[in-house]
């Protein structure tokens, strides 16, 4: 049983239900295939990082399925190059890290933990800059108390 | 006269030694990278979008590898751009 996982962008002018069939269209060819859909993520309206076909914006959909040969790929790549309403899209297999990472996902247990990662960090850049800003100025105070002694 | 004796480096005795660079996948135990997470993604690639050396970053050959893969995916969805500029 190996799982995939099946990213694309639906172009953004389709109404509502248009988009909607069109995820459908592609979940209902993979379990007519035989597979099992693990995961259907809508991920919503994006902004495009640059435009692809004079848009700037798409819906992403990720189809997460597991199933026991790879022969669909093919068969559900040239489905999605054909159709006009999908703007890219992408199929990867997951590994055992990454079928985890996803469940982890689901649950609510992965972006926590990089975010607290990120936190750490930054606190410690800031303790690092506070540390060096503050240690040169005692060395000249003990100068000047020395001179208003005198 | 004031004591001397609080005084006893002329100099910051921390300037100079440089903090220890770690892979993050390894410290922190992450084995799968992302390539939807853009936010995640952008502390591996410059303002250009191209991606950091090894030397910066310190990751592993390993993970850096796997970096630069979640990069190139995310770039092909346009969640990362291929080209720009004044990305951060």
């Amino acid at each position: 049983m190996r799982q995939y996982e099946v990213t694309f962008i639906v172009d953004p002018v389709l109404s509502g239900d248009e988009i909607k069939s069109t995820a459908k269209t592609y979940e209902d060819m993979l379990t007519t295939e035989g597979s099992k859909i693990v995961n259907v993520d809508d991920m919503g309206l994006r902004q495009l990082a640059y435009p692809i076909n004079k848009r700037s914006s798409g819906i992403y959909y990720t189809l997460e399925f597991a199933i026991e040969s790879g022969d669909i790929i093919p068969k559900l790549e040239l489905a999605l190059r054909r159709d006009e309403r999908i703007m890219r899209f992408l199929t990867i297999k997951l590994d055992k890290y990454g079928v985890k990472y996803n469940e982890d996902k689901r649950n609510g247990l992965i972006g926590k933990v990089v975010r607290k990662d990120k936190k750490d960090k930054k606190d410690r850049k800031d303790n690092r800059g506070s540390i060096r800003k503050e240690k040169p100025k005692p060395a000249p105070t003990p100068t000047i108390s020395k001179t208003e002694e005198e | 006269m004031a004591s001397r004796d609080d005084i006893k480096f002329l100099s910051n005795p921390n300037i100079g030694s440089r903090r220890k660079k770690y892979c993050r996948f390894k410290k922190f135990g992450i084995k799968h990278i992302d390539y939807k997470d853009a936010d995640f993604l952008l502390q591996f690639i410059n303002e250009q979008g191209k991606l950091l050396p090894r030397r910066i970053t310190g990751n592993s050959l390993k993970y850096q590898k796997r970096v630069a893969v979640a990069v190139k995916r995310a770039r092909h969805l346009a969640i990362l751009p291929y080209v720009t500029d004044l990305l951060k």
